[in-house]
């Protein structure tokens, strides 16, 4: 982070609200998924998230000690990086695949962009892309219990059916840490409630994607189909977490619907239309890259200012 | 400065096209997924690029000033036929890997650059070694991206299994991305030795490049700039 800090005029907000706080919110927020992901996939889950935690922050660390900048391991937003890493990762991820990931994201994502507010790309996502497409068998083995189980979103492509109930709870085969909605819809009312996340982008997001599905889905109004595509995959683990996160979502209000509204429609067709049936992970990473072409187009009118006849902001 | 050491020098080290001008990034980046696929592009280059400079030279007296780039694509374009007849002949298999890329070079700006800012100005023999030695940069800098692309993302030197078996290969190495990540590595490990080496007090002068090495858009006089 650059030293130079540019002070506006007053007023200003005050406010208790750190980097720091922000992101042990969130860790604490994606407890309940993690631990639901380690009872419901049995102990090499924690494994793993263990290990992808520990391989961020230490490559944070490591990297900060070298270059001679200032060690920000305390602020836990590597932490959130490692946890979001695994809870995106299959249970039967061998060791190797959460520490590469973690030094992926932490390293060229996020520290030689700048570290933490320069990065354009969620690390955490751009690892798991970065595994995902280096490691295509291994990421999508969904074996636990020793069953080699399809994901309910590749049952559905297949035309099969599925237990909505089942996905709404968790019981399916998926990443780590996105079956369970429950466990993901616990965390985010902490963060809603704490106001670290307002409704804006996931509230947009999801709302897009139900009206796409709806409308090219191809099952019309089949309640079980929606369901089932809301829960399925990593749509709400990424809707709440990982759309949400500050530095690579717009930051203006107008800005931050219209950026849902882009995630919405991207996933809907890489859902829809795609290769996989998967595509939450490659809309946000898409969505991130638009961000400051969202941000400049969205400026706020600025206070006292009123706008130009014509519509033309002043 | 027109000696053939000095230009051969210039082209692989001090303007080498790949990792200081940035020039022929498409190429660069489509067809180093293996050492030999960057060798075979980068010496393919290299004769099309020798050949043409040492024609665009002997003609740069006839050549008129206003319809100078069709006449030099013309000359370059000659030669890529040439030369892709020729591999479609002897190595078949190189032909086929490198695909769309050999016409291509047709518009590869390494080759109309050199044209325009050296070999349109100066005689021949200089001219000659010019394309040699930025030719060899561009095999250099192929091959060597090549060669960390097919280590890292198939395990294999020029085709050679070398690492353990149980090593998994990074397939995004041999993927678009990893010509981005690799190039992107590569030239900043290059940069960090130059900037160690102005540090030690050492002349960089003859490694750093210290224009654009764009004599022609260039206004002040220096030993490159002739005529």
């Amino acid at each position: 982070m650059s030293d130079l800090r540019k002070v506006s005029s007053s007023p200003h907000i005050r406010d208790k609200a750190t980097s720091s706080n922000i992101m042990r919110d969130v860790s604490i927020a994606l407890v309940p998924a993690a631990a639901f992901g380690v009872v419901h996939f049995g102990i090499n889950a924690l494994l793993i998230i263990l290990l992808s935690v520990v391989s961020c922050v230490a490559t944070e660390y490591i990297y900060e000690k070298l270059m001679h900048k200032p060690v920000t391991i305390m602020d836990f937003s590597a932490v959130v990086t490692g946890l979001l890493l695994a809870m995106n990762l299959p249970v039967s991820a061998v060791w190797w695949m959460p520490v590469l990931g973690g030094i992926f994201a932490i390293l060229v994502v996020k520290q030689l962009f700048g570290g933490l507010g320069q990065n354009f790309m969620n690390p955490a996502l751009g690892a798991r892309c970065f595994l995902m497409i280096s490691f295509a068998g291994r990421m999508t083995n969904y074996t636990y219990d020793a069953v080699t189980g399809a994901t309910p979103l590749a049952v559905l492509r297949e035309g099969g059916s599925v237990d909505a109930l089942q996905m709404i709870i968790g019981n399916t085969a998926g990443m780590i840490g996105e079956t369970s909605v429950i466990a993901i819809v616990i965390g985010a009312a902490y963060l809603l409630w704490k106001g670290v996340i307002d409704l804006k982008i996931p509230g947009t997001y999801l709302l897009t994607f139900l009206v796409f599905m709806i409308l090219f889905g191809g099952h019309g109004l089949d309640s079980t189909y929606l369901v089932a595509q809301l829960a399925g995959g990593g749509l709400m683990l990424g809707a709440w977490f990982m759309a949400t996160d500050y530095v690579t979502s717009p930051i203006t209000p107008y800005g931050q619907i219209v950026y849902g509204v882009i995630l919405g429609i991207l996933t809907g067709i890489f859902r829809c239309f795609g290769a996989s049936p998967e595509g939450v992970s490659y809309a946000i990473i898409f969505s991130n890259l638009l961000v400051p072409l969202i941000e400049k187009f969205t400026v706020p009118l600025a206070f006292g200012k009123v706008k130009a006849k014509g519509g033309q902001k002043a | 400065m027109n000696s053939a050491g000095e230009r051969l020098y210039n082209g692989i080290i001090k303007e080498n096209p790949t990792f200081v001008m940035m020039l022929g990034m498409c190429p660069t980046l489509a067809v180093t997924t293996s050492a030999i696929n960057g060798l075979g592009m980068g010496l393919t280059t290299m004769v099309i690029l020798a050949m043409s400079n040492l024609i665009i030279s002997m003609l740069r007296k006839v050549i008129p000033d206003d319809v100078r780039v069709p006449a030099f694509i013309v000359i370059v374009a000659s030669f890529v036929t040439i030369v892709q007849f020729l591999l479609q002949a002897y190595i078949p298999t190189l032909n086929a890997s490198l695909g769309l890329y050999i016409p291509l070079i047709v518009v590869n700006c390494i080759i109309l650059g050199r044209a325009e800012a050296y070999a349109s100005k100066n005689p021949m023999i200089a001219s000659l070694f010019d394309g040699i030695g930025m030719g060899l940069g561009f095999t250099l800098g192929l091959t060597s991206i090549g060669l960390v692309r097919e280590l890292i993302g198939s395990g294999k030197i020029f085709g050679m299994a070398v690492m353990p078996a149980s090593y998994e290969p990074v397939s995004i190495f041999v993927m678009a991305p990893g010509a981005f990540f690799v190039l992107a590595l590569l030239t900043g490990i290059q940069n960090k030795v130059k900037l160690n080496m102005a540090k030690k007090g050492k002349d960089v002068s003859k490694i750093q490049s210290g224009c654009n090495a764009d004599c022609a858009s260039c206004g002040s006089k220096c030993s490159n700039a002739k005529e």
